[in-house]
């Protein structure tokens, strides 16, 4: 990608660059609950359930800092181009942030439900889908810090591959209840957290299309490398 | 894609290259300039915005050892042919400059029709309705109508560029020419100003230049960026200031150094 240039005015460089870090550090805070969240389950660790769902409240301030940040720039700068584009999908980017921060609190409240029962079966399924939400969010990230539009798409790419494994974590515990009415309680409980990594998933896949039209605006004309940003 | 492409050309600039003696001020310019449309023209100090703009009325050949070459077309016919009369064609092609400049001295129904007085008489009631006219459609009509034969001068800043526009309007141009209009009004000022670009637009086609980013995104229809005489990108304003496609664009309306 294009070497960035420097803004002449050194305050709005340092306004543009502080809500960098903080966008970068509150998606670090996120990828961090989504780890966490599923070692709370895998593990069957419940205090690191009950900690990571207190971390969310961190992830909601940072959404609303963040969000006021972008306001006082829009109001101060009035920025364009670029400038402009970067604000505004800053402003989505972290409503999707805060998101998956929701749902994997989530994950930690079926965990906590799960480890008072004993164990059906290891989450073999479930952890790889873990896997894959958090490496989409890892990637989307990274597209958005190296304003990478390839590596972004990378990440929609994914997309199908985690709908794949939602499926059969979700048809694999539908059997295992159709054969044992026991375990219809935790298999709900499995699904759902099935469930919230494909969203997390979904939110992933907005956040990396956020990275391809905020990048692209300029250099998908520039190097004529696609006609469209997505389709 | 351009958007309003039924907007007939007025302006047709092909090739226009302007010098002041040596000095070659605008390089190889084409741009077209529609019907009813505001096109804003930006770029830093001294790229030749100016001087664009003052070539399309033939100002720019007022200052001595000033010389273009290349063609420009208004409505089909080339405007720097010989037979063509340079102050007819400013009459047709009216400016607003950057100070509002009404005769001080003179009262504000003369300065309406100061432009007009250069070119012969009026009987009174012709007068009177250009006045009303040209300061109604400058959205100074109000404010004034009650004293009309109070000088010029004393009108507030953002009044006296509305006199200069209702000067421009009174002798019935088709194309306003306005560099930097703007640039000595308070907000308010400018925002009148702003509002009656958009009525104004409806009956002409406009060119205006300005500093101002916002401005020239919030008035104008297309924009032509500028940069050392060299017309660097023009096209759509709502793309240039969102996704601009030359680098160059990119970092003037940023505002940042390369
Ligand atoms: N009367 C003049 N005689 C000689 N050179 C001139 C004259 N007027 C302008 N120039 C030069 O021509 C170039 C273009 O000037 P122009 O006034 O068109 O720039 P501009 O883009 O309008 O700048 P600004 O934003 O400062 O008004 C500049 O290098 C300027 O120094
Ligand atoms: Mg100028």
């Amino acid at each position: 990608m294009s070497e960035q240039r420097k803004h002449t005015d050194r305050a709005y460089e340092q306004d543009l660059e502080t809500l960098r870090q903080r966008l970068l550090m509150m998606a670090a805070r996120v990828e961090g609950m989504i780890e966490n969240s599923i070692r709370a389950l895998v593990e069957r660790d419940s205090e690191l359930a009950h900690r990571t769902i207190l971390s969310d409240r961190v992830v909601n301030r940072m959404e609303i800092e963040i969000d006021e940040m972008c306001l006082l720039i829009l109001a101060k700068r009035q920025p364009l181009a670029s400038d402009l584009r970067f604000i505004a999908y800053s402003m989505k980017m972290v409503t999707d942030l805060e998101r998956i921060g929701d749902l994997a609190a989530n994950v930690c409240e079926r965990a906590i439900a799960l480890n008072k029962e004993p164990m059906v079966k290891p989450l073999v399924g479930i952890s790889r889908a873990a896997e894959i939400a958090e490496a989409m969010i890892g990637q989307a990230i990274d597209a958005f810090v190296k304003r990478d539009v390839e590596r972004a798409q990378a990440v929609l790419d994914r997309d199908n591959e985690m709908d794949a494994m939602y499926r059969d974590v979700f048809k694999e515990w539908l059997l295992l209840m159709e054969g044992d009415p026991a375990v219809v309680d935790r298999g709900i409980q499995v699904q759902s957290v099935a469930k919230y990594l494909e969203r997390i998933a979904d939110h992933a896949t907005n956040l990396a299309e956020q990275v391809i039209f905020m990048v692209a605006g300029r250099d998908v004309r520039h190097h004529g490398k696609l006609t469209a940003p997505v389709e | 894609m351009l958007k309003n492409p039924e907007n007939s050309p007025r302006f047709v600039v092909t090739q226009l290259n302007a010098w002041f003696s040596a000095h070659h001020v605008l390089r190889s310019v084409d741009m077209l300039i529609r019907d009813r449309e505001v096109t804003a023209i930006i770029g830093p100090s001294g790229c030749g915005k100016s001087t664009f703009i003052r070539c399309l009325n033939r100002m720019h050949e007022l200052v001595p050892g000033a010389k273009v070459a290349g063609s420009i077309q208004l409505d089909g016919e080339d405007i720097y042919q010989s037979d063509v009369d340079p102050v007819l064609l400013r009459r047709h092609v009216g400016m607003v400059f950057q100070k509002p400049n009404p005769f001080p001295t003179m009262t504000i129904r003369e300065n309406v029709l100061s432009g007009l007085r250069l070119t012969g008489r009026l009987d009174r009631s012709t007068a009177n309705s250009v006045v009303e006219s040209a300061l109604r459609r400058a959205a100074l009509w109000d404010e004034v109508k009650d004293t009309l034969d109070k000088p010029g001068g004393s009108l507030s800043g953002g009044q006296q560029q509305r006199l200069c526009i209702a000067r421009t309007l009174a002798v019935d141009p088709s194309v306003i020419l306005m560099d930097e209009p703007c640039s000595a009004l308070d907000p308010v000022a400018t925002a009148r100003i702003e509002d009656l670009l958009h009525t104004l637009k409806a009956s002409y086609s406009i060119v205006i230049v300005t500093h101002s980013m916002q401005q020239a995104s919030r008035v104008s229809d297309r924009t032509g960026f500028f940069l050392s005489g060299e017309l660097i990108e023009f096209g759509d304003t709502d793309r240039i200031f969102t996704a601009p496609t030359d680098r160059r664009t990119e970092d003037y309306i940023t505002g940042k150094f390369g």
